[in-house]
This record gives structure tokens, C-alpha cells and sequence, in this order.
């Protein structure tokens, strides 16, 4: 199996290298069909190994490929480590990027870069494939930090464009912070475990429950709580959760299939991924649980509320995407692991769908983003508009769709969770369904519904766009109805994850979720009767009403309540403030400590003062050199006497 | 066979005779003067080779000895002999010589063979410098390295560079002339200039402050630490591509060997009591240049700075022993802190002086360092864009290239000394990431600024090939760190066994 899982990441390597060198030499079509060769290989092996560990129970794969380096006995090695957590990480991910490069063929047909574009996505997928078939922290921070090169290269892949490279600058800065975090939690495993293998790190857990170190003088924490911290720190950098969100908005800024699988579906998803893989840690400290389960919600209700009035398609989807990524956090949080990564992987299809849909939308409007200026567009695109909405009931949770499965699982692992910040979360997550359904029914009739706001030169072009566009929605919306159904019961409740995620046995609420659980035609059907599902309703028969039919209410609303708009509007000010305290602070730190420390201080006063006090004491001394002989005989004479006058006076 | 050839003459001397030659091929003949400059060059780096395929890795012992009396009434010899420091040092000087000569290539056209001499002179001083065993031999090359440095900057320098340079030697003069003394001093002790003997030596804590600062003095000037690190930025500002290449990637390495040849075995005690000292200093180094860098208008200065900050790592890294070892009782994890700064020392030996080739690239077709006159590189240089956003990314640590490594190290290493030392460390993090990516924002990234940026041709073929060579060592130490690590281990334990044992 060693070479299946070689070709796994070795595939989506090679196209990359080959279409990034020798792009120019291959022309386009070879750009896409070495990548998508590449990725569409590792797909395939990656059904392999689905099948070999999920369905015929192998035994983990967990072997070392080189040792990076050998220090003090401590191997730090590249490796991987293949069990069933993996297996479904990888499927998904191979999918998903498959999928967006089909796509990309339609969607960046007309761009200057279109090799490079293919080459990075190709790199992506490779080191998204390191990151989550990792067995050790290093080779996890390799991918981590591999996949966030490849974010910055395709945020600011528009490179001409002000906003695009600010966009890259500031994600891959706000992801150091969050890298900062994860880095020093590195440091903390090793220094408590002294190894960074999975295994061993994992194996010895149960020993560190009881140790303690000051952080602060005199205050003894818990070693494992401040290591989760410290690493979950990372992930709310990747998986943007507030307050490290402010990146992801931004990002949109990136090509549309971009956004699809990086700020979509898979690399915003690493946090959580880590977070599960980690779960044996957390699973030791109820107060890093708890930070968890603050930080969620917060992400999950917040950032939802953003999606309610922003105009551009594509950020509405985005703040769609900080919301979900909320709610993986919280099932983290309440140590639902299953459910976070269940979530993780129906949201990858139904938000990959989404995404591309608004790129296929923004193709056929001419690059036009705003949805007030779009309507109606269900009669010229009908598979756009089917898939769109297929994606659209699966993201708010509509009964027998993926969504369905994955959020009223968390739900319902919430509703069972008595660990401190469960109340507050039960809350916040059952709002956020209404919230959900309420912007992801604005955004769906404002752009296929109503009147046609466009302008008569885009109205008379419309169309549906070409088939390497709608062929992958059509295979993302398949997954996206039926694969919650498909695998709720052998992932949530049966042995789904093997022994790959921990979940001590007083956090166990999928255990309580179990029991009530009678196969998913059962669950779904439970679901239509349940609190949720009227959340859904409501928030869709809101949206029909302001947007359908009254459509001059949300413009009263709005006036109404203005100031509250705005702070909306400008995203509770943290872009604001951030870049006042950090920017501009940091920038006249730095020019301050430059301009009086540096020039100033020590080279004003210390080094050139230095030579001027050489040269003002020579300029004294030189008076004594007169050339007058009767000087140097007075001179000579008085020290004769002082002389003389300390031997006698001695 | 090997083992017979006295391989660290031939490399110290084969440059330099190898300089004099060229000298004697004169200005008038720079075609001629290039090409033998480059031979010698390469010959030397292939010379220098045996160096590290025959060392022994399970020794601490110095290897590849060379013994000889040279001034017998001070009991000074001309002794010779690498270890696990000094090794990947000796290479790392004679790679860096081939890349300044190519680099130097078209660029120079005054005074060509005296430009080439210079650096080859510079090439066997500073392996001199690397391989001597005997303090007054390690002096000698120590001082007399200055020169040709001297004349780089004042020679093919920039407008200022007669303060730049002025302002170097005082400096770097100032330093060393403490350093002599405290060799002096302990000669008198030792009757001997043996460094070797210098470790064994008995020395009271009073003697060993006092040497301990003089040392700080010579070595805190070369790698800069902070305060005394204003000299670096004028001097790259003001020096040629391939002086600031040299002095960065070589010269400020000399500080860092320094500390670990002389400060930490000679001195243990009062390294153990002043570790604080270092410490603090290194870290102001990692965050108060960091902010410094933030602000920087001029690229040399930019990476100037950023190179004081990247140091900081290689002080903090070899005096974070003491700590970890007083807090922990033990010393696991202290060999990761000394081999992460030496990491740190060979990988940013690679990454200034690409980016400082870079900015050599730009500023010759240019005439400009200033980053408001760039702007929008790649639409066209997009070959050199992509070179500088990978020296770029290995400049702000990313794992996967060189940058990484050491500071990595430095910083797991660190944590067990104290949470808190890391946390201010990883500040590099941060800010490594925020003046780099800053800078390749605004030099390459954008629309093209100006007509002379619209003007601007893709790198040469020569061009291409120095920064490739670059490219691939800082990706191979960023992917594969275990050759240069290996090398390294005996002599760390070595140095960690002795330093842990009082003189008192």
C-alpha cells in the first residue's frame, strides 16, 4: 500500500511541477491535462484506500518516508499515517479538487495565467494531501503552513489588482498570528512528550493529565490546556474563527474555483481536521473544550448575521463559509470529532457547489458580483439554478440532504453536552439555522428570482455556461443530497472512524445522539417534526416575504435601524481597528524605534557622538601643540616640579 | 589518500594565490581575469568538497589537522583543523565565493581583475579564519580579512561609501582589539596560543567576565547584535551585490562561530552567568529590528535589518543552553538550540545573499534600491518574480525551505527554557512574514509602476543559474536537513558536555 499512498500525493506534485516550469512549453491543454491527470489519479488511488481502510477494516498505515532530520534520539520525520479519518479526509479533498479543476478549464479560459492557475491548485492539492495524511506535527505544520503559500499565490493570483494583493498579504499575515499559536503548541508537545510522532505523542496523553506548568510565576496550569490552546489557536487562523476571521472575506478577492476548494472546502477546513486528529489531547482538557465551544458559536451566529446583508455573491457565500466553519468548531467543542468531520465533509460538497454556482453566475453576468443587480436568472441558466439549489437546501438543512444529517447531528450534540459554554452554544447554533436559512434564501431569490435588475446589454447574453462548468456542479450536487444518508450511520454511530478520533467516555454525547437514532430515513423524518427544521421554515418564508414579496421592506428595515447596519456593514469594525492598532501601530513602532533608537540614539549619540568626542578632544589637545619652544619649556618645567615636589613630598 | 593532501591549505591558499594570479592578468585583460576567476573559484568550492565526504561524524575531534611551528618564540603555530562548526562554514564560503564571482560577472567594469582578486583573497582569509586552531593565526586572518572588505566597499562602493566604510573598520576594529587583549591575557596563562588549550583552561569567574566581555565585544560587532549593529545597514547600503553578498551570508557568520569556538568553551561560568544578557539582546534583536525593518524605504536596507532579526536566532539559540538547564536540571533539548542557530547560520548564509543577488538584479538595471521606484516586477521579470517570492517565503521561515529550520529549532528549543523566551521568539513569526511579504508586495506585485519598470528585461541566463544554485540549496536544507545536522552532533554534545562543567 506504500506506493497507493505515495502516488496519492506524488500525482498532484508532479502536475504541478510540470505545468508550473514548463507551462509555456506545454501550452494550456497540456497545463490541464497533466493536473488533472495528476489529481484524477489520486482520486481514484484515494477510493482505493477508502476502500481498503473504511470498508475492509484495515489496520492503520503508519510508516515513516524520510527522516527529515535526527537530533537528541528525537526522529522528526516526513511520514503518514493512513487510518480511517484520513481516508475519508483524503476522498474528499481529491474529489473536490478534481472537480475544480474540470471547471477551471470553463472559468479561466480566457486568462493570461491559466498554467500557472493549474500548477498552484495542483500544489494545493499535494500539500493539502501532506497535511492530513501527516503522523507527526512536523509534517502537519509543512502542510499547514504549505497550503497557506498557496492560499497567498491565488488570493493575489490577480496580481494587477490592489485589492487582490492586499487580500493575499493580509491572510497569510492573519494565519501567522494563528501560525504563532500552533508553533509554540508544537513546542509544548514536544517538551512534554519529547517526540512529535502521532503515535507516541498520542499513546502517552493519558500520563500528562495531571501536569502543571507556570506560565505565569506562582499560577500552575494544566500542560494540556495550555497546549490545546496554543493549537487551536492555529486553527482559528486556518479556519478562520473569530477573531482571525477577517481574513477569509477577503480572500474572495481570489479566481471563483479558488474559492470553491481552497476558502471553501478544504483548506479552511484544516483547523478542524487537526483539532479531531488532535482529539486525544482535547479530549484531556475540558477548559481548551470549553475555549472551543466559546470561539464556535461566536464564529457560527456572527458571521451568519454578515450573511444577511452584504451584497457581493460571493462574499454572502463566504460569510456562509465562516458561519458553517463555526459549527464544525462547536461539534469540536462538545467532542462530537465525528460530527465536525462529517460536517466537514458534506459542507466541502455543498459549499463547493455553491461557490462554483456563483462562479458559473458571475461568468454568465459578465463578472458582475452585486446581487441587486441580478434577478430572474432561473430561465437562462436551469442547471445552475437547479444545482444552486440543490446546494442551497443541502447548506440550510433541509431533511434527507447531506446538510440535514451533519447539522442536526451537531445539534443534537450540543443539546447533550454539559460541558461549560454548551447552554450558550445550544443557543447561538439553533439561531443560526434561522440565520442560515434566511441569507441563504435572500441570496438565492435575489439572484434567480424576481425582477431582472440587470442592464439590457448582460440581459441580452445571457446563458447557461458551457459543460465543463455544469458538469461538476452536476457531480457536486449528487453528494451534496445523497451522501449524508449515505454515511450518517457507518461514520456518526457505527465504527466509521476506527480508533482514529479519542472522545473520553463523560464527553461521549454522540453515544446520547445514538440512541435516538433509528437510520436515516428515521432521522430524517424525526427531522421535519423538530425545532430546527421550523427555524428553516421560518427563516425561509422571512426571506420570501422581503425579498419576493414585498421587496421594499429590507430598504425600510435598513433605514430603521441604521446604525446598526453600519457596524454590520463595516464587519464590527475589526478590519478597522486591526488595521489602526496593527498596521499603522506597527508602522510607527517601527519608525520610531528607527528613526530614535537606531538614528538617533546610537548612531547620533553613541557611535558618531562617539567620533565627535574623539575629534572635540583632539581639537583641545591640539592648542597644546603651539611650536613655540618657550610653551614646551614652561611645560616641561612645571612638570619637573610637580615631579620633584610628589618624591619629596612622599 | 585524501587524508594525506593538506586539504585546508590548499583551500585557504589556492583562493588566495589563485586572487594573486588574477592580479597579475591585470585590468586590461578583464575577459581573461573573469574566466580564471571563476576556475578558481569553482576549484576551490570542488576542493572543499573531500571536506565534508570524508569527515568523520562520531568524533568531536578536530579533523584534517595540519600542524606547523611559525612563530616559535610566542609558541605560535600555524595549526589547522575543522569540526562540526567550522566545516559546513568552510563550504558554505567557498559556495557563496562562486555565486559573487558569477554575479560579479557583467555588473563590474572598473578595476575588473581587482574586483575578482578581492573576493577570492577574501574566500581563503575567512576559511583561515574558519579552520585556524591557534589564536594568534585565527587573529591574524581574523584582522586581515578587513582589508579586502575595506577595499570592496570603498572601491566599487556606492556614494557613501567612504563613511560606510570608515565606519565598518572602526567598528569591527574596535571590537577585535578586546579580543586581543583577552587572548594576550590568556596566552600569558596558558603559555600557548592553542584555542584548544585556552578551553582547558582554569580561569576564575572575575577573569572569565572580563574575557567573556571582550569576546562580546570582537563577536557581538561581526554578527551584529544589537546596539552595535548600525554599521550593517550603511555598509550593505553602500557596498556592491557581491560585498553585501559576502558580508552577509559570510562575515556576520564569523560573530556566531565565534561565540561558539571562544565565548562558550573558554568562558562557560560567566557565559552561564550572563546568558540573560545574550538572551535579552537577541531578542531584541528578533523583535525591535523587526519593527525596524517594518519601515525601511531602501531594499538593502530592508534585508540589512532583517538579517540582525534572522541573528538574533543564531545568539539566542547558543546561549539558551544555560537556561534550559538550569530550569529543566537537564540537557535535552539544548543540542536542538545550538544546532538550530548553526542551522540558521548556513540557511541565512544562503537567503541574504540571494536576496541581496535580487536586489543586485534589480538595482543593475534600475539604478535604484528605493522600493516606491519598483512596483509591478512581474508583468516584466516574471522568472525574477518568481525567485524573489521563493527567497522571499524562505525569508519569513516557511517550512519546506532552509529558513524554516533553524528557526524552528531555536524555538522548540527555547520553550523548555521558558514559555515565555518562545513566545517572544516566534514574534519572528509575525514579523519576518509582515516586512518580507511587504516588501515583495510592493517591489513585485501590483500594476507597473512606471515607465522604467515597463522597460525592465527578465533575468539572463547567467542570472538565472546564480539564483537557481541558491534556490536549490535553500530548498534542499529546508527539505532535507539531516546531512548538515548529522555532521554537527558530536561536536554539539561535545561542546554541551564541556560547557556544562564548571571552570571554578
Amino acid at each position: 500500500m506504500q506506493n497507493v499512498y505515495l502516488g496519492i500525493v506524488l500525482a498532484p506534485l508532479f502536475g504541478a511541477i510540470i505545468a508550473g516550469l514548463f507551462g509555456r512549453k506545454i501550452g494550456r491543454a497540456g497545463a490541464h491535462w497533466v493536473t488533472i491527470i495528476g489529481v484524477g489519479i489520486a482520486f481514484l488511488l484515494s477510493l482505493v484506500v477508502l476502500r481498503h481502510h473504511v470498508f475492509n477494516g484495515a489496520e492503520p498505515y503508519n510508516d515513516t518516508v524520510y527522516t527529515w532530520m535526527m537530533i537528541e534520539g528525537i526522529r522528526l520525520e516526513v511520514g503518514f499515517l493512513v487510518d480511517n479519518l484520513t481516508a475519508v479526509m483524503i476522498c474528499t479533498v481529491t474529489f473536490v479538487s478534481l472537480m475544480v479543476h474540470i471547471y477551471t478549464i470553463g472559468y479561466m479560459h480566457d486568462d493570461d495565467g491559466y498554467q500557472r492557475f493549474f500548477s498552484y491548485i495542483a500544489l494545493f492539492t499535494f500539500a493539502m494531501l501532506m497535511l492530513v495524511m501527516a503522523n507527526n506535527f512536523l509534517q502537519l505544520f509543512f502542510g499547514w503552513e504549505g497550503v497557506g503559500l498557496v492560499s497567498y499565490l491565488l488570493i493575489g493570483f490577480w496580481y494587477k489588482r490592489e485589492s487582490a494583493t492586499f487580500a493575499s498579504l493580509k491572510a497569510f499575515l492573519v494565519n501567522r498570528v494563528g501560525d504563532f499559536g500552533f508553533l509554540l503548541g508544537i513546542a509544548a508537545v514536544l517538551m512534554a512528550f519529547n517526540s512529535l510522532d502521532y503515535a507516541d505523542v498520542f499513546a502517552a496523553a493519558p500520563l500528562m493529565a495531571k501536569v502543571t506548568v507556570q506560565i505565569v510565576p506562582g499560577v500552575d496550569w494544566s500542560l494540556m490546556t495550555v497546549t490545546c490552546i496554543l493549537l487551536f489557536i492555529g486553527a482559528m487562523g486556518k479556519s478562520a474563527q473569530v477573531p482571525l476571521h477577517v481574513w477569509l472575506p477577503d480572500s474572495m478577492e481570489g479566481p471563483t474555483p479558488i474559492s470553491a476548494l481552497i476558502h471553501a472546502a478544504t483548506m479552511v477546513t484544516a483547523g478542524i481536521f487537526m483539532v479531531a486528529r488532535m482529539s486525544p489531547l482535547f479530549e484531556l482538557s475540558e477548559t481548551a473544550l470549553s475555549f472551543v465551544l466559546v470561539i464556535g458559536p461566536i464564529t457560527a451566529l456572527f458571521m451568519g448575521f454578515l450573511g444577511i446583508i452584504h451584497n457581493d455573491i460571493k462574499r454572502v457565500v463566504a460569510y456562509s463559509t465562516l458561519s458553517q466553519l463555526g459549527y464544525m468548531t462547536v461539534a469540536l467543542g462538545v467532542s462530537a470529532y465525528p460530527a465536525a468531520i462529517f460536517h466537514l465533509m458534506t459542507h466541502a460538497f455543498f459549499k463547493a457547489l455553491l461557490f462554483l454556482g456563483a462562479g458559473s453566475v458571475i461568468i454568465a453576468m459578465h463578472h458582475e458580483q452585486d446581487i441587486r443587480k441580478m434577478g430572474g436568472l432561473w430561465k437562462y441558466m436551469p442547471i445552475t439554478w437547479l444545482t444552486f439549489l440543490i446546494g442551497t437546501l443541502a447548506l440550510i438543512g433541509t431533511p434527507g440532504f447531506s446538510g440535514f444529517y451533519s447539522k442536526d447531528s451537531i445539534l443534537e450534540a450540543v443539546h447533550f453536552s454539559h460541558i461549560a459554554g454548551s447552554g450558550f452554544a445550544y443557543f447561538a447554533v439553533m439561531l443560526g439555522v434561522f440565520v442560515t436559512s434566511f441569507y441563504s434564501f435572500r441570496l438565492y431569490f435575489l439572484v434567480f428570482h424576481g425582477k431582472e435588475r440587470m442592464d439590457h446589454h448582460t440581459q441580452a447574453h445571457l446563458h447557461e455556461t458551457p459543460a465543463v462548468v455544469t458538469l461538476p456542479l452536476i457531480l457536486l450536487a449528487i453528494p451534496s443530497v445523497i451522501i449524508g444518508a449515505l454515511t450518517i450511520g457507518p461514520l456518526l454511530f457505527g465504527d466509521g472512524f476506527g480508533g482514529s478520533i479519542f472522545v473520553a467516555p463523560e464527553h461521549n454525547v454522540l453515544e446520547h445522539v445514538k440512541e435516538e437514532f433509528h437510520g436515516a430515513l428515521n432521522f430524517a423524518l424525526h427531522g421535519v417534526i423538530g425545532l430546527p427544521f421550523i427555524l428553516v421554515v421560518l427563516g425561509f418564508l422571512t426571506a420570501f416575504i422581503l425579498y419576493m414579496l414585498k421587496p421594499e421592506l429590507p430598504g425600510l428595515i435598513q433605514q430603521r435601524f441604521a446604525m446598526l447596519y453600519g457596524i454590520m456593514e463595516r464587519k464590527y469594525l475589526f478590519d478597522e481597528i486591526y488595521q489602526s492598532v496593527f498596521m499603522r501601530g506597527g508602522r510607527s513602532l517601527g519608525t520610531t524605534l528607527w528613526k530614535y533608537g537606531d538614528a538617533g540614539l546610537i548612531d547620533g549619540l553613541l557611535v558618531n557622538g562617539g567620533a565627535r568626542l574623539v575629534g572635540w578632544f583632539a581639537a583641545v589637545a591640539r592648542h597644546l601643540q603651539t611650536g613655540y619652544l618657550y610653551t614646551y619649556a614652561f611645560a616641561m618645567i612645571i612638570g619637573l616640579l610637580i615631579l620633584l615636589t610628589w618624591f619629596v613630598a612622599r | 589518500m585524501l587524508s594525506e593532501l593538506p586539504l585546508l591549505s590548499l583551500v585557504i591558499w589556492f583562493p588566495i594565490l589563485g586572487g594573486i594570479a588574477v592580479l597579475f592578468v591585470g585590468d586590461d585583460n578583464p575577459g581573461r581575469a573573469k574566466w580564471l576567476a571563476l576556475t578558481v573559484a569553482i576549484l576551490s568550492f570542488l576542493i572543499s568538497l573531500p571536506l565534508y565526504s570524508a569527515f568523520d561524524t562520531t568524533t568531536a575531534a578536530m579533523q584534517f589537522q595540519e600542524f606547523m611551528p611559525w612563530i616559535p618564540a610566542f609558541n605560535a603555530n600555524y595549526h589547522l583543523g575543522v569540526d562540526g562548526f567550522s566545516m559546513p562554514l568552510i563550504l558554505l564560503t567557498a559556495f557563496m565565493t562562486v555565486l559573487v564571482v558569477i554575479a560579479g560577472w557583467e555588473v563590474i567594469q572598473y578595476r575588473v581583475a581587482q574586483y575578482m582578486a578581492a573576493f577570492l583573497i577574501m574566500e581563503g582569509l575567512m576559511i583561515g579564519v574558519f579552520a585556524a586552531l591557534d589564536a594568534l593565526l585565527f587573529y591574524v586572518f581574523f584582522e586581515a580579512m578587513l582589508i579586502p572588505m575595506f577595499l570592496i566597499i570603498g572601491i566599487w562602493g556606492g556614494p557613501r561609501r567612504v563613511y560606510a566604510t570608515l565606519k565598518f573598520f572602526l567598528y569591527t576594529f574596535f571590537g577585535s582589539v578586546f579580543m586581543l587583549i583577552a587572548l594576550i591575557y590568556m596566552y600569558n596563562q596558558a603559555n600557548s596560543f592553542e584555542i584548544l588549550d585556552f578551553h582547558k583552561l582554569p580561569l576564575s569567574i572575575t577573569e572569565q567576565t572580563w574575557i567573556f566581555f571582550a569576546f562580546l565585544l570582537g563577536f557581538s560587532v561581526k554578527v551584529p547584535m544589537w546596539p552595535v549593529h548600525t554599521w550593517l545597514p550603511d555598509a550593505h547600503v553602500e557596498a556592491p551585490t557581491g560585498g553585501s553578498v559576502i558580508l552577509a551570508a559570510i562575515t556576520l557568520k564569523i560573530g556566531g562561530y565565534g561565540f561558539l569556538r571562544f565565548t562558550l568553551p573558554i568562558t562557560p561560568d560567566a557565559s552561564a552567568m550572563l546568558d540573560w544578557l545574550i538572551i535579552t539582546l537577541s531578542l531584541v534583536a528578533v523583535i525591535y529590528i523587526g519593527f525596524v525593518a517594518l519601515v525601511q524605504q531602501d531594499m538593502k536596507k530592508l534585508i540589512a535589518y532583517s538579517s540582525i532579526a534572522h541573528m538574533g536566532f543564531v545568539t539566542l539559540g547558543f546561549f539558551i543552553v544555560f537556561g534550559l538547564y538550569r530550569h529543566t536540571g537537564n540537557l535535552n533539548g539544548a543540542a536542538m538550540g545550538v544546532e538550530g542557530g548553526m542551522v540558521q547560520m548556513v540557511s541565512h548564509g544562503f537567503i541574504s545573499g540571494a536576496l541581496f543577488l535580487c536586489v543586485g538584479v534589480l538595482y543593475d538595471r534600475m539604478h535604484s534600491r528605493q522600493i516606491n521606484d519598483y512596483g509591478g516586477v512581474v508583468n516584466t521579470m516574471p522568472v525574477f518574480a518568481a525567485f524573489m517570492v521563493l527567497f522571499g517565503m524562505a525569508n519569513a521561515g516557511l517550512p519546506g525551505t532552509s529558513g524554516f529550520v533553524g528557526e524552528f529549532m531555536v524555538i522548540l528549543s527555547s520553550f523548555k527554557a521558558g514559555f515565555w523566551l518562545a513566545f517572544l521568539a516566534s514574534f519572528t513569526l509575525i514579523l519576518g512574514a509582515a516586512y518580507t511579504l511587504w516588501l515583495v508586495k510592493r517591489v513585485i506585485f501590483g500594476d507597473i509602476g512606471n515607465s522604467h519598470v515597463a522597460e525592465l528585461e527578465d533575468v539572463n541566463c547567467r542570472e538565472i543559474i546564480m539564483l537557481s544554485l541558491l534556490a536549490a540549496a535553500v530548498l534542499l536544507l529546508g527539505l532535507w536537513p539531516d546531512p548538515l545536522t548529522s555532521v554537527m552532533h558530536a561536536t554539539v554534545d561535545n561542546l554541551l558536555q564541556h560547557i556544562t562543567v564548571t571552570k571554578l
